[in-house]
């Protein structure tokens, strides 16, 4: 019972926020401003203060957030740094949209979509006291390639003079691609071409703006400062990491970096899954990162229902086959693949159909340039109904594949493997002689891409970027993201189209000026692509999160998950 | 386990109607008066006639698959058409679980494993690999081992010298550690030595890492028995007659110290099994969708909360025959050499 007060402090202050909303429509903004405003200072006055307690199995490598590319820490780096712009900081689609955060405005690019003129604020401080400068904003940007960011070749490498840094990091300059002007108190940045999907990419964790003086090199364990609520105090990669509000944080924009609830976030690590949901239940502590077991999902969604939140994701589930390699360099093999697996058998695997929806194609529903495509089915058309086992055969028949030996190779965790064993099974009921080649986690996804391996079929995963359509269909599938004996070789599936290819590229150009109409023509080669097949999708997933039952106001961002800040813990 | 080291031939005691029997029919009889071992033989029997019997009850028993996935397949319980993987209906509905014994030998008995397959199929089936993988790897250890106890025991010098160091140093390493790192290295790739070859996921990858880790286990006993037999009269005897090597190796030290490795034999399939579970449970033993108790423990893990069944049958049936296999041995030691329990403290 000693929850009621809180409850009705939340029921009240929602039922003042729904009320200024309502209020809102006809009101004028300044007033739902204020209004919103009073409303936030309530929560904050009742709710600010606590730990928040977070659990992982492990660490997610280095803490430097110009090189660390999961999801672990990105959900993190929201409270602790900032970028030119940021995406908001609100729960559903809201979340996709990009607002200004260091900088003062969402410029409009000129120069024919290549100049983009950023106003930063005056006034935003690091967490080691220092103001943020133009100059810091470029040596961030230099630093992306000095410490050879994950996506310094694909996000980034259209910044004029991204070329030479690619190609000599230590002595990257960005000349004439970053330009700081001390007076005017702005950074322009110069493309080599226009980009519609450029406001994106200076918004993800890879261009946090960190200070000018901050290692040249990937800064590992050591935290760097960042502009945000909180900051990295310590981290133990076999204990714990601790963030702490940032002495020097004052709100600058509400939607880009609010301020948090929580004192002080704390993820602790080494405890197995299981030990983990059973310290939720006991109130011990407040959240994992990891996916729930399986047989733990049954007891989670009855007995602590409240405390578990389910969100859609942009995301899918795939088996991408290798189109260079027998027997998947035959059309008809993959599209047999396609045909024979049982999506529902899938979504069970991954947890029942609360937690997955079957899917046939590659842009997950909801995503910009997503329309319901579905032709690997019993009856072709929008949606899956059921496996047509029969056209498989046929298929493997007609491609004269029969009796070829499949490796599926696929990460050792439980609903990898599972998957894995289940595609060796699918595999076998058509023709093939299948195997299955789990491998640790930690080696799998550079594995997977590197030719060399000769990986014939395997489980992966992609949760987006960012909110555009190119980042499943030209990232995944575009000749440019194919490098042959390379462990980074996202087109794992080595397809390459030309005719399709020159498509993508001609719609990514289209996108800057006309970004509806690109996404009539990505709903297109969504469509193409799936019908060539380089994968067999197998289902989009729901992101299940588990709370313990002091964790109030929770936001799910669709961009960077649940904002852990934004939930208070008292 | 017990260090057991049995020397000689079958010892004879005086015992009533004993007198023209050889020692191994004495040594039989003994056993056979043996209830506990005999008990243990009756139930590995048991355990043996059911794993072979695997393909006959599932195919015309229990009608199924065990090797194929079966998440939307369904199965009768109490008369009525059940779906296999049943999906959560309290709550929010999530999760969905196998279904868990019905003790209807027909339908799922011990019910089904996270990719809807009958466990029951597949602890049998699971059972004839950890079975075939245990006999084969003792007996290629047992072999093996002699070999290299009998030539380094008997010819002593620099050929002892160094086939004892190579023991060492192979027994040197931390049996688990040695057989999880030859795992993993040759299940990934397999096994080629020349024209030889064996596939990733071939049977024959365990069997042989299990039996090489563990040859000094036995051919160290052997090698010493070996030694002691060198210097016994009747080999000095057989030497003066002008016996050849081969001679004196064959007739006189190889049949002396066969009741070591007749002793050993059992023990050593009960240890490979528990290897080899270890392995499997490990991913790196018998490779899906291939069965063995070690994999179907692995299977079952995530399921101890829902479906402990699943891991549990698997670990009953490891510990009752390794149980078994470790009395029997003790009743082969006890039968071969009744002195030895004689001499035992607290013998009976």
């Amino acid at each position: 019972m000693r929850r009621v007060p809180t409850i009705l402090v939340a029921a009240a202050v929602v039922a003042a926020l729904a009320a200024a909303a309502g209020y809102a429509s006809s009101a004028a903004p300044s007033r739902t401003g204020s209004t919103a405003t009073a409303a936030r200072a309530a929560l904050m006055q009742a709710h600010r203060g606590g730990t928040l307690k977070l659990q992982a199995k492990a660490a997610g490598g280095t803490l430097d957030p110009q090189v660390n590319y999961t999801l672990e820490y990105w959900q993190l780096y929201q409270a602790t740094y900032d970028g030119l712009l940021g995406f908001t900081k609100a729960g559903g689609n809201a979340a996709f949209t990009v607002v200004p955060d260091i900088a003062a405005n969402l410029p409009t690019p000129t120069n024919g979509g290549k100049k983009w003129v950023f106003k930063i604020r005056k006034g935003i401080k690091f967490s080691n006291g220092k103001q943020v400068t133009p100059d810091d904003v470029v040596a961030s940007f230099r630093r992306i390639f000095k410490v050879k960011s994950p996506t310094s070749g694909t996000f980034y490498a259209g910044i004029v003079g991204a070329a030479a840094c690619l190609k000599k990091p230590a002595t990257c300059t960005l000349k004439g691609g970053v330009i700081a002007d001390d007076k005017k108190w702005t950074v322009t940045i110069n493309l080599v071409a226009p980009d519609s999907e450029f406001k994106y990419r200076v918004a993800v964790p890879h261009a946090s703006i960190v200070p000018a003086d901050s290692p040249p090199r990937d800064a590992g364990t050591k935290p760097i400062p960042g502009t945000g609520a909180y900051y990295f105090a310590s981290f133990d990669p076999n204990k714990q990491l601790v963030m702490k509000r940032n002495p020097y944080f004052k709100e600058w924009s509400h939607a880009a970096q609010p301020d948090g609830y929580p004192d002080e976030i704390i993820q602790t690590y080494g405890l197995t899954v299981e030990a983990q949901i059973t310290a939720i239940e006991n109130g011990q502590a407040d959240w994992t990162l990891e996916a729930p077991p399986a047989d733990r999902l049954g007891e989670m969604g009855s007995k602590y229902a409240s405390q578990v939140h389910i969100e859609p994701l942009t995301a899918f589930w795939y088996a991408p086959m290798n189109t260079n390699l027998a027997p998947f360099n035959n059309l008809k093999a993959r599209q047999a693949v396609n045909y024979a697996i049982d999506r529902n058998a899938a979504v069970k695997i991954f947890g029942g159909p609360k937690l997955a929806t079957p899917s046939c194609q590659v842009l997950p529903p909801g995503f910009p340039g997503h329309k319901d495509y579905c032709p690997y089915t019993k009856n072709p058309g929008t949606k899956w109904s059921a496996p047509d086992l029969a056209k498989a055969r046929q298929l493997v028949k007609e491609s004269g594949t029969a009796g070829q030996k499949v490796a599926v190779v696929m990460q050792d965790d439980e609903v990898n493997k599972a998957m894995g064993i289940y595609l060796q099974s699918v595999l076998n009921s058509i023709g093939y002689k299948a195997t299955v080649k789990p491998i640790s986690p930690n080696l799998f996804f550079t594995y997977a891409q590197n030719t060399k391996n000769k990986v014939q079929i395997n489980v992966q995963q992609w949760y987006q970027d960012y909110p555009a359509a190119s980042d499943f269909l030209y990232i995944l599938f575009g000749c440019e993201s194919f490098h042959p004996g390379s462990d980074s070789s996202i087109n794992i599936a080595g397809f390459c189209n030309k005719k399709i290819n020159d498509q993508m590229k001609k719609n990514l150009l289209l996108a800057v000026e006309d970004e509806a109409a690109a996404n009539v023509k990505w709903a297109q080669i969504d469509r193409q692509v799936t019908d060539q097949a380089p994968m067999a999708t197998l289902f989009n997933p729901k992101h299940i999160d588990f709370v313990s039952k002091r964790v109030g106001n929770f936001v799910f961002s669709k961009e960077f998950y649940w904002l852990v800040d934004q939930s208070w813990v008292q | 386990m017990s260090e057991t080291v049995v020397g000689g031939a079958p010892a004879q005691l005086a015992a009533p109607g004993s007198a023209g029997a050889s020692p191994w029919t004495l040594a039989r009889r003994r056993l056979l008066r043996n209830r506990v071992a005999m008990t243990m033989v009756g139930v590995l029997v048991v355990i043996v006639v059911a794993c072979l019997a695997a393909p006959l009850y599932a195919h015309h028993v229990a009608h199924t698959d065990p090797f194929r996935s079966n998440l939307d397949g369904t199965t009768i319980v109490n008369g009525k058409t059940v779906p296999i993987m049943q999906e959560e209906s309290g709550g929010l509905g999530l999760g969905v679980t196998p279904i868990g014994p019905t003790w209807d030998l027909r339908h799922y008995f011990l019910g089904a494993d996270d990719q809807g397959r009958d466990v029951a199929s597949r602890l049998l089936y699971g059972g004839r690999n950890s079975l075939i993988i245990g006999v084969s790897a003792a007996l290629l250890t047992c072999i093996l081992a002699t070999i290299v106890g009998l030539v380094a025991g008997f010819f002593g010098g620099i050929v002892d010298g160094i086939l004892s160091r190579l023991l060492d140093v192979v027994w040197a390493f931390p049996v688990y550690l040695l057989a999880i790192s030859l795992s993993t290295v040759l299940l990934t790739r397999g096994l080629r030595i020349g024209p030889f070859h064996l596939e990733a996921g071939s049977l024959l990858l365990p069997i042989s890492i299990i039996a090489v880790v563990y040859v000094p286990y036995v051919a160290r006993p052997v090698r010493g028995e070996v030694l002691s037999l060198r210097q016994r009269e009747f080999v000095e005897a057989a030497i003066g007659l002008g016996a050849s090597t081969w001679r004196l190796l064959w007739s006189d030290i190889l049949p002396n110290v066969t009741t070591t490795v007749i002793v050993f034999f059992p023990l050593m399939i009960a240890i490979d099994m528990l290897t080899e579970s270890a392995l499997s449970f490990l991913s790196i033993g018998v490779q899906p969708p291939s069965a063995s108790w070690g994999t179907i423990i692995l299977d079952g893990q995530g399921l101890l909360y829902t479906r402990p069944v699943v891991a549990l049958a698997p670990g009953i049936a490891i510990a009752v025959t390794v149980l078994a296999l470790n009395v029997l041995g003790d009743g082969i030691r006890d039968a071969l050499d009744p002195r030895a329990k004689h001499r035992a403290p607290g013998g009976r």
